[in-house]
This record gives structure tokens, sequence and C-alpha cells, in this order.
């Protein structure tokens, strides 16, 4: 039997839980945050329920339908053009009245509607009381509890989706902004309605309230109109922001008769969150606690890992042993002992560390300790010309850049966004923490952890150099107002951290898997030819590429199969260390690569320390440019952020290295 | 005329509540304090500043919301 089609939305303020109720819904792992502005593109899913095919769809979070940044827009254009058979606004039940706003504003879209009053539980135990039918009465749309995160109510909520899809009932339950107000909005309908090539999907109403509150970007819909003058004319006769007020207050007001009825709140008791906030944000203990959280986290990042590192680590060797001595002919050896092994083996030695990075941040994204770190951040991000919201991109980026460079679409200000999306690379992700590792082990022993540390701090104290710099040429002007909502702080779930570990590390796997095994083969290729040249020597192809750009490098302190290194690197950090694997033949000998670096006399400690820094800022990896190219949508900015990392990257190293050299090391 | 106790939401301590009478804050900020609920007769509450001294954590609505001082000082509140 052919299934029926049924395509609902899911809607609602950020942070309320739409994505934990999506994947409720539909068995997908979306990432889930305890911060507003997680989601910032629209998800899609499918899940059969009954005889019923129903396709669900995660929005971005709004406050508003008056959209401001880049993934507002994104879920309110979605509701109005692509018009899903149910929206389904999903309201925090324990934050209701500020919910409610929303709710007037998509009343007025007129489109089919359902309420889920997620969160009950924390509503339930801080002792509040909601009468669901005095809700459904005064709303006069039907309302489903949910405890998303228990998966409770989500087949009453099927069940709705299906009883609502078979009513087909679409009501329009309208505010009245007052006399004066409502004369403008007909006069605007008046003369929108004239125009008969007008977009039908928007209803008139709708339209010319938000002309009247001043919408730039539903403004910029209706440019094109022949009667986009004659309505104009009227928006400027009229004292914008007096009615923008009016209009927000009247909303106000209709939800102030009713949520009183609706529901009681408990007396404003001083709640665990409120607790754990004054101690976190404590005036004289917010800042040392931030820094020791951000040490312990590196700290941990390390300490843990090394056990499982070292296990990986003999297992990789005696792997390479035992193919190399068992493979025939002998460039089948070379190829899996030097190269792949090698190579591969390299970087997935830090797969324990990648593991532990991401779980460590998403007890961070999963706390709500980061919209603290946002509020904690802002005056000083503010002096150093970038917002405090660029602070979240900014944490997110020590896991991978090109989700932070993502998570960037939730900052409202186009230049705080640029900024934010330009110095976010410099922000030293995951993949670029083998290198240190090898390095700093190999040539800094017992000051290893610091000389990681510092690295770590060059790469930040060089997005803030940039920010400052940018600000002052290129994108001038103030960060924009900060107005930020405060989630209260949860316990993240362990199977929300366990998963975004998962998905993230197994990231890494596969990228040594694909990209990383493609390069390692590519290198040995071109360091096994011409045929008959020693392997990886000068004489080799890798040896002319790596010589041709010598000079370039040289300065810096590196050599040619440093050179080599750096070059494939460009696709993806962790080659730096692949390549170093394969050119350094670590495979075939139990010698591990940290000793064989040793003996190369090419590779000194300050070398090595130049090329970390190198390594850190010089050109974002190929998936973070194509990040910067889709978010910032401009092939000059993506070019600037090439050119001006490399560029910082040769600067700062060359300081490093000729200073070290001046100072006699 | 001038109610004699109308002054600005920065000038709250920690703890203390009042009444929201005239946002004047402009451009875009403008319509968003209003979609978060700071609207003329909310009532609003100085949770903290922040370490370092700005931005502030206000209670509104029974969710905190935090600004920086200089949006605060264009939102006149009378105290309760
Ligand atoms: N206690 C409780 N927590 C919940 C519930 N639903 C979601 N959460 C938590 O609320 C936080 C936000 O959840 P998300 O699903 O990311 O919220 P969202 O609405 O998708 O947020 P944005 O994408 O930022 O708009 C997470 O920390 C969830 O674990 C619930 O029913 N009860
Ligand atoms: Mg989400």
């Amino acid at each position: 039997m052919e299934k029926r089609e049924i395509k609902i939305a899911l809607t609602g303020n950020p942070n309320v839980g739409k994505t934990t109720l999506f994947n409720a819904l539909t068995g997908s792992r979306q990432h889930v945050g305890n911060w507003p502005g997680v989601t910032v593109e629209k998800k899609s899913g499918r899940i059969s329920y009954k005889e019923y095919d129903i396709e669900v769809i995660d929005l971005p979070g709004t406050y508003s339908l008056t959209a401001y940044s880049m993934d507002e827009i994104v879920a309110r254009d979605f509701i109005i053009e692509e018009k899903p058979d149910l929206v389904i606004q999903v309201v925090d039940a324990s934050n209701l009245e500020r919910n409610l706003y929303l709710t007037t504003q998509l009343m007025e879209l007129g489109s089919q509607m359902l309420i889920v009053l997620n969160m009950c539980d924390i509503a339930e135990e801080r002792g509040d009381r909601i009468y669901i039918d005095k809700m459904q009465e005064l709303l006069a749309t039907p309302v489903i509890t949910t405890v998303a995160t228990q998966k409770k109510g989500i087949c009453d909520l099927l069940d709705k989706v299906i009883e609502q899809k078979q009513i087909e009932q679409h009501h329009g339950h309208e505010i009245g902004y007052g006399n004066e107000i409502e004369e403008k909005i007909l006069e605007i309908e008046k003369v929108l309605s004239e125009d008969e090539t007008r977009d039908k999907r928007y209803p008139l109403r709708w339209v010319s309230i938000r002309l009247l509150e001043g919408d730039s970007n539903v403004r910029q819909k209706i440019s094109d109109s022949p009667v986009y003058e004659r309505a104009m004319a009227i928006i400027d006769s009229i004292d914008q922001e007096e009615y923008e007020a009016e209009i927000a207050d009247k909303r106000y007001l209709a939800i102030n008769t009713v949520f009183p009825q609706m529901c009681t709140r408990a007396n404003d008791t001083l709640t665990k969150s409120d607790m754990i906030d004054r101690v976190l944000t404590n005036k004289y203990l917010g800042i040392p606690i931030f820094l020791a959280l951000m040490w312990g986290a590196f700290e941990l990042t390390f300490a843990f890992a090394t056990p499982f590192m070292d296990m990986i680590d003999i297992a990789a060797t005696w792997f390479a042993d035992y193919v190399s001595s068992s493979l025939h002919p002998d460039w089948l050896a070379s190829l899996v002992g030097d190269g792949i092994i090698g190579g591969v083996g390299a970087v997935l030695v830090f797969v324990p560390n990648i593991f532990i990075l991401f779980f460590l941040l998403s007890l961070l994204e999963g706390s709500g300790y980061l919209a603290r770190a946002a509020f904690i951040m802002d005056k000083l991000m503010y002096k150093i010309g970038m917002h405090g919201k660029s602070f979240i991109p900014m944490l997110m980026g020590f896991g991978c850049n090109v989700p932070a460079i993502m998570a960037a679409r939730s900052i409202e200000d186009d230049k705080d966004r640029l900024i934010t999306i330009l110095i976010v690379p410099f922000v030293s992700c995951g993949a670029r923490l083998p290198i240190y590792v090898l390095f700093a082990g190999t040539f800094f022993g017992r000051q290893a952890g610091t000389v990681i540390f510092a690295m770590y701090i060059l790469g930040i104290l060089i997005a803030i150099i940039s920010a400052k710099l940018l600000r002052g040429t290129v994108v001038k002007g103030k960060p924009a107002p900060f107005i930020m909502e405060l989630p209260p702080y949860r316990v993240p779930t362990f199977k929300t951290s366990v998963i975004h570990m998962w998905d993230n590390g197994f990231m890494y796997i596969k990228k040594a898997g694909s990209i990383i095994l493609v390069g390692v083969v590519v290198i040995w290729i071109m360091a096994s030819f011409p045929w008959g040249v020693e392997y990886g020597s000068e004489a080799s192809y890798v040896g002319s590429l790596g010589h041709a750009v010598e000079p370039l490098l040289k300065p810096l302190g590196f050599d040619w199969k440093i050179s080599v290194a750096l070059i494939f690197g460009l696709v993806a950090k962790e080659i730096v260390v692949a390549s170093m694997g394969v050119l350094y033949g670590a495979g075939d000998n139990s010698e591990a690569l940290s000793e064989r670096l040793l003996a190369d006399p090419g590779i000194t400690a300050l070398s090595s320390l130049s090329l970390m820094a190198f390594s850190l800022l010089y050109m974002p990896c190929v998936a973070t440019v194509g990040v910067i190219k889709k978010e910032t949508g401009s092939w000059k900015w993506t070019m600037f952020a090439i050119i001006y990392g490399v560029l910082v990257a040769w600067i700062t190293a060359f300081i490093i290295y000729q200073g070290g050299r001046l100072l006699g090391y | 005329m001038v109610d004699i106790q109308e002054t600005t939401l920065d000038t709250l301590e920690p703890g203390e509540k009042a009444r929201i009478t005239k946002v004047r804050v402009k451009g875009a900020a403008r319509r968003k304090l209003f979609d978060m609920g700071m609207v003329a007769g909310a009532d609003i509450e100085l949770v903290r500043n922040a370490p370092l001294g700005d931005p502030m954590d206000y209670r509104i609505k029974g969710y905190h919301l935090s600004i920086r001082k200089e949006e605060a000082s264009q939102i006149f509140i009378n105290k309760l």
C-alpha cells in the first residue's frame, strides 16, 4: 500500500530541544548542545508511522519571525516558502512566557500549527503548573507535552500529527494592534494587493506588519514590486521606532492576558543553576575558573590518552615489521610498510587524543558553560574588536575549524561574523595536535607539554592580533550589541557526549583511511621514482619537489623533507605527520619515528619549533577553505584568508627561527 | 510628568528589581530586545555583573538575559 506523506517542520526559540526531539523522532544523531544557536542549517529526516511517511525538518532556533542572523532567516523562509503541512512549535515549558512571543507571530502566518510543550520535567521539578486544556482553548491550537531527552510523548505527538493532517484546518488567530496600526496595516495591504505578480505564499497582513516593524529582509523581498515605492511612502510617513515598540507591546499584552490563565509559576526560588552561576561567574572566581577549566581540558587531552597511544604505537610498529618481512616483492613491502603503515599509522596514533578532545568539548557544550564563556569574555572580546558570541566558535575550533566556522552563523552582525570566520582558522584544531606531539615529544622531552601549550596560546594570540588588525583596516566599525540568553546549566547526557565524541573521532579515522591514505600513497610513489633511485632520496621526485620550494622555506629552518611535508599538509594538516612517517621510512625498522627524526641533522629543536608554529598558522586545510568560501560567499575573502595565513605563518616562523639563532640556539 | 524615580537599567544593583518604562535603544538591537521580552511594563532584576564588570546578567520573564551596560543605559526603568 502506498504510504501517505506528511511534511512537518520543527520550529521554536533556540535551545528549547528541537534537535533533541528531531533525533528522538527520526533516530538521527544531529548535534545537540545547551546553548542558543547550535543548529544553523535545516536538517531533514524521515519516519514511518502507521500508514504515514512523515518527513521531519529540524530548523535553527529563532526568537521571532523578524530574522536577524542567517540561521534565523533559514528558519523563517522555510516555514513560509516551503509550506510544510504542519508547523510544530517546540516550546520550553519552563520558559513559557517568552516562547509565546513567537507563537503570536506564527499564528499570523496562518499555517496549521501544533505546539509541543517540551522540557516538562524541568517545569514540573520547579513546581510550575501548566493547564494544558486551558492552553489549547486559549491558543486554539493543540498542545502535546514531551520530554525529548527521555523520549516521552513521542507517540502522542505522532498521533496528533496524523489527526491534524486529517482535519486540515488553517486558522488565523490574530492579534489586534490597535486602531492606528490596524489602519496602516490595511493601507499597506491594499497597496500590496494591487501587485498581481506578488509572491502569494506570503500573507499580505503578515508582510504589512513586518514592513511596519522595519524588517529589512522582507523589504528586500518586495523591492522588485511595482508598488514598492508606494508601500514605502506609507512606511516613511510613520514613526518607525514607535510602531516597533507598539507592535511588540501589543503582542506581549495579548500574552499577558492569556498567560496567567494557563500557567501558575512557582515562586522564583534560587535554582541549582543559579547557585552554580554564583561560583562560575563570580566576580573573583569567574576568570580563574575559566582558565583552570581550559588548562584542565588541555591536560586531560594528553594525560588520558598516553597509555592508549603507546598501545597503538606498539601495535603499529609490530604490524609494520610483520608486513615488511612477509610481503613480497620488496616494492610492495615498502609501499605497505613505509608508506601506508608508516604514514597512516603516524596519524592513527592520535585517535585517543581526538576522542578525548571531542568528549571534553561536548561536556562544555552540553553543560551550558559555553554560553557563560561568551558572557565572561565579552568585555575582552569587545576590546579586541570582536563580539562575545564569537567566543563560542573559537572554542569549538579547538575540535575542528569547519563546524566552528559554520557556528558563526548565529552571530547577527555581518562584520562580527566575517571577522570570526577569518580568525577561527588560527585556533589550533585537533588535526594539528599530532604535529605538536610528534615534534615537541621528540625534541623537547620533559618540556613537551609546555611547548604544546605555547602553540595553543600562539594560535589564540595571532587570532586576537588579526581581529584587531582587521577592525582597524578592512572591517571597520564597532562590534554589535551583545544580547544573549544564558540557558540554565544541565547535566550533559552521557549518550549525547559519547555520540559527539564517536562521530567526530570516527571522522578523524575516516580521514586517515581516505584522504590521508591517498596523500601517503602519492608521497610514497614520488619518493620511489624515477625508477631505480634510492627510496626517499634527494634524487626522487619528492626530492625535486622539496628542493624546488626549499629556498622559500630555508630561512625558517626547513630542509627539503619538511618542505614536502608542508606542501602535502595543505590538504589536511595531519599529512604533515603522515608524510614524515613515509619519508623517514619508520615502518621498516623497529626504531621509532622520533628516534629517526633525532638522528637527522636537518631538524633541530629550534627548527621543529618553527615548524610547529608554521604548521599551526599557514593556510587553513582544504575543508576549511571550502567552508570559508561557502560561508562568506566570496572568493575575495577566501583568498584573503589563504594569503594572510601564509604570510603570518612565514613571518612568525621566521622570527622564531632567526630569533632563536641570534640567541645562540 | 517625569517620574522622579525614573532611572536607567545600568544603575541597578545586583538583587534590585525594576519595571521597564521605555526602551530607547536604536537600530537592530531595539527589536531584538523586544523579541527577548524587554518591553515597557516588564519586570526585570539584575542578577550580577560579569566578572570583568560588563556585560550584565538580568532575569526577565523568568529567564536569564545578558546585555551590555551600553544598551542598559538606554533602557529606562522605575525601581521597585
Ligand atoms: N531536561 C530536559 N532537557 C532537554 C529536553 N529536551 C532537550 N533538552 C536539553 O536542552 C538542550 C538543548 O537541546 P537542543 O535539542 O540542542 O535544542 P535546539 O532547540 O535544537 O537548539 P538550537 O539548535 O540552538 O535552536 C540540550 O542540552 C538538551 O539535552 C527535555 O525535555 N528535558
Ligand atoms: Mg537544534
